[in-house]
């Protein structure tokens, strides 16, 4: 095979990507066009009705958005005080050593498990222990999806942020111990202010995840078409209403579904270039 | 002539990495106040690890031991708090290092930080105004105290992070080959320096460079393979060494 | 007063170890947790014809719980139904995305190839149910129906990104001393990257399949809208076929098949993470 005919080949492949991304917008926008259309782009938004009875139709993204803000936000809030010390573990206290690499694989083994065996787990032992602890009576709904949620995304967050921390110079941390500082001390106002921004990069990657986590949240979220009035409540997310409802649906509901997944698929691009940009930054500072 | 109390006293010190090897071997020698005293010898002899050892660097990782003593103003540090140790021994690294996320007046107060301590506005300001006229970077730097120290240059860095040791008041300064990063005039000016701050502070460098011992130095020390092999005033050392391997180091023919 | 000050500080200091350790080792409860609860109810489900029967009907399965009896069947129809759809997308897939990959380890200044990266990092980071979506618009709706291909299509799709930037990371920490001696032997571009480059990269990017595979094989959502399953035995690419996350769906959502939810959730555990920790281990003695 000659250069020019390899160059040309290698090229051919990588035109794939212009191509698969290209066609998952214009399918997505052409297909939503029709419910955009129909009740107005900016009504879509912030309508709260979902009701498919026949001839009175009306679809509103409103109580999905705030289903996936409401559990996206609760994931993130609960797998900081355990993703953080792994970081910590990982990446500070015990680095390069044999402990760190059996905490290392743990989180990756969580990271490998399939969404949908985190829904049964979810449904099957936190659910009953929601209602037990008359958290909620149903035991489903935001606050369990989320929590199995922050689970599922503890080992994006920590792998990433262990590699800012483990790249805080040492002669950085020596100096501010030769300065008398404990350990902690150089933690808190050396190793987090330099490894901050690469820190806060990858939650922003977790959040990523989070948005879009499908089946365990349509197990565990309670499947209600309605805002969520608090974080015990049930709900749905843009991904559990058309994991839901997707196989169902057809003409102005299904142009409803595929308008909340162009949507969603907006949010997530959108947070993933952010974060992307920020690691960047990061890693060359 | 009156014998004067040593500032920093090494016994038999000794520093291991693993159980067979040691780094630094039996070590005595008595350092004596407001003096420089300099640590020469061939690179792996064990001069850095046993700089280190008197800021208890070592307790940082747990395979490094370290036995016998070392006597700060008469108390052993090696059985003393680290923490307590190192606020009153100064250390300056090889590179450059000021904390890049704080500005240059944070970066001279960084050890106050650093250790919970508060000081009002005024003796914060008096403080950073003292160490850095003490290091001759006042006039530089003066009208960019609040910009990060990472945009000043190496030897000015370096000039900050002494800068950074001495407002703590420590006893005593140690410093790692501070001017190996740096360039001839960034060096000079730090050599200078250091003449200058021999009148507040005891001084313990290593260097590999014996041009620099001499010029600066008033005792020096020796080392190899992890043994300190002489240790007398620097122009003795350096016109009539005692030792064959003192001799063979200062000729160029070990190291 | 000072000493008392030290004394505070320091128990700050063990206070944070402590807390850090606790929590980390929190973290590892979940997966024991999970790992504990599908062996401790799966494991006595499997056996021989767990693997070679398909799911039995509704009522099947209720006589038999009527009868308090084990339920009879397996998952062979999923289990066949993933092997299909996983390895017609592998085998378009692996191709690919290595020549996807080569192109960018090629490449790394031109703004194609800029832009194609930044694509592939998209469309990592696209929801799954997104790709099921867009897989039912472009393969479903055309065809009239649910089936192996366009299930095996969007497995493909979220496969690609994976194999992409595996292939092209490992290309570029080979070192250019390599090709270059290839070059300067003669070879060309295309014979240095077929003979040296790739063969030199195989480990990495034979890694990075596995992990590819382990990722989609749990996939449920996009599956859902076009494979959508199918009760028995088939082997046509053109009609409905199931796969074995699609069955722990049905099982979860069918009363009377509840009891071989279990089952199967082990056998897919199992599944992806023995791929999980064989990638792991070949990797870390490709590096060595």
């Amino acid at each position: 095979m000659n250069d020019k005919l390899y160059r040309i080949l290698l090229f051919a492949a990588a035109l794939i990507m212009p191509i698969v991304c290209g066609g998952v917008v214009y399918a997505l926008v052409t297909d939503a066009y029709e419910a955009f259309e129909y009740f107005g782009f900016f009504k879509f938004l912030t309508s709260s009705e979902w009701s498919y009875t026949e001839g009175a139709e009306q679809y509103g993204a409103l109580p999905f958005i705030t289903g996936t803000l409401m559990t996206t936000l609760l994931a993130l809030i609960f797998c900081i005080p355990f993703s953080l010390p792994v970081a910590l573990f990982v990446g500070e206290y015990f680095k390069g050593t044999k402990i760190a690499s059996v905490l290392s694989t743990v989180t990756d083994l969580l990271a490998g498990i399939p969404s949908i065996i985190y829904g049964l787990w979810g449904f099957y032992t936190l659910r009953p222990l929601i209602m037990a602890l008359n958290i909620s009576p149903q035991g489903s709904g935001i606050l369990t999806a989320s929590l199995v949620l922050a689970i599922m995304i503890v080992p994006y967050a920590a792998s990433l942020s262990a590699e800012f921390i483990k790249m805080v110079p040492n002669d950085l941390k020596e100096s501010a111990y030769s300065l008398g500082a404990t350990r902690a001390e150089v933690i808190g106002k050396v190793v987090f202010p330099v490894a901050g921004s690469g820190i806060f990069s990858s939650y922003i990657l977790a959040i990523g995840r989070a948005l879009g986590e499908t089946m365990t949240v349509t197990m565990l979220i309670g499947n209600t078409n309605n805002v969520p009035d608090s974080i015990t409540s049930t709900g749905n997310s843009m991904a559990s209403i058309i994991a839901n409802q997707f196989g169902e649906a057809d003409d102005l509901r299904l142009s409803s579904l595929i308008a909340i997944g162009l949507i969603l698929f907006l949010i997530t691009a959108f947070i993933n270039l952010i974060g992307k940009i920020m690691i960047k930054r990061a890693r060359i500072a | 002539m009156e014998s004067v109390k040593p500032i920093l006293e090494f016994n038999k010190t000794c520093v291991s990495y693993t159980k067979q090897t040691m780094a630094v071997k039996y070590v005595s020698a008595a350092i004596e106040r407001n003096t420089i005293t300099a640590i020469m010898g061939p690179s792996g002899c064990g001069k850095s690890t046993l700089l280190r050892a008197v800021n208890l660097m070592h307790n940082l990782y747990p395979n490094i031991r370290v036995d016998g003593e070392i006597l700060l103003n008469g108390e052993n540090i090696l059985s003393m708090e680290p923490i307590d140790v190192r606020r009153r021994v100064g250390m300056v690294f090889q590179r450059p290092a000021p904390f890049p996320t704080m500005s240059i007046y944070d970066n001279v107060l960084s050890g106050y930080a650093l250790n919970g301590i508060r000081l009002s506005k005024s003796e914060r300001d008096n403080t950073v105004e003292r160490s850095l006229k003490s290091v001759a970077l006042w006039d530089e730097v003066k009208d960019v105290l609040n910009k990060k120290g990472t945009f000043l240059s190496g030897g000015q860095q370096q000039r900050l992070c002494i800068a950074r040791a001495l407002a703590m008041k420590p006893d005593i300064l140690l410093m790692d080959e501070p001017t190996s990063a740096l360039d001839p005039i960034a060096t000079a000016h730090i050599e200078e320096l250091m003449q200058e701050l021999q009148k507040e502070v005891t001084i313990l460098i290593v260097t590999h460079n014996m041009g620099q011992a001499m010029r600066i130095s008033s005792k020096s020390m020796f080392m190899y393979l992890g043994e300190l092999i002489e240790y007398d005033d620097t122009e003795i050392m350096f016109t009539n060494p005692s030792d064959e391997r003192t001799k063979a180091y200062l000729t160029g023919k070990i190291g | 007063m000072d000493k008392l000050k030290i004394r505070n500080r320091l128990v700050k200091d063990k206070a944070l170890l402590w807390a850090v350790c606790l929590l980390a080792a929190f973290t590892a409860v979940p997966l024991f947790a999970i790992l504990g609860e599908v062996f401790l109810r799966g494991y006595d489900q499997l056996s021989w014809s767990f693997f070679t029967e398909p799911t039995p009907t509704a009522y099947k399965a209720m006589k038999a719980i009527e009868a308090g009896e084990p339920i009879p069947g397996g998952i062979a129809n999923g289990i066949v139904g993933t092997m299909l759809m996983l390895g017609m997308a592998a085998l378009v897939a692996i191709p690919l995305g290595i020549l996807c990959g080569a192109f960018l380890a090629e490449n790394p200044k031109n703004k194609f190839a800029q832009t194609v990266s930044y694509l592939t990092d998209l469309l990592q980071g696209t929801p799954s149910v997104i790709i099921g979506i867009v897989t039912y618009i472009w393969v479903v709706v055309p065809m009239k129906g649910y089936s192996a291909i366009a299930g095996s299509v969007a497995l493909l799709i979220m496969m690609l990104p994976l194999i992409i930037r595996s292939t092209e990371e490992t290309l570029k920490i080979l070192p250019s001393s390599l090709k270059e001696a290839g070059l300067a032997l003669g070879g060309n571009h295309a014979s240095v990257m077929l003979k040296v480059q790739l063969p030199a990269a195989f480990g990495g990017i034979f890694t990075g399949v596995l992990l590819a595979i382990s990722r989609v094989i749990g996939e449920t959502a996009p599956l859902m809208f076009t494979a959508l399953g199918c009760s028995f035995i088939r082997f046509a690419i053109d009609k409905p076929i199931s796969a074995v996350p699609l069955l722990i769906w049905e099982f979860f959502n069918d009363p009377n098949l509840q009891e071989l939810i279990w089952g199967a959730s082990l056998f897919l555990l199992l599944f992806v993470l023995t791929l999980n920790i064989t990638a792991k281990y070949l990797a870390k003695k490709w590096n060595q």
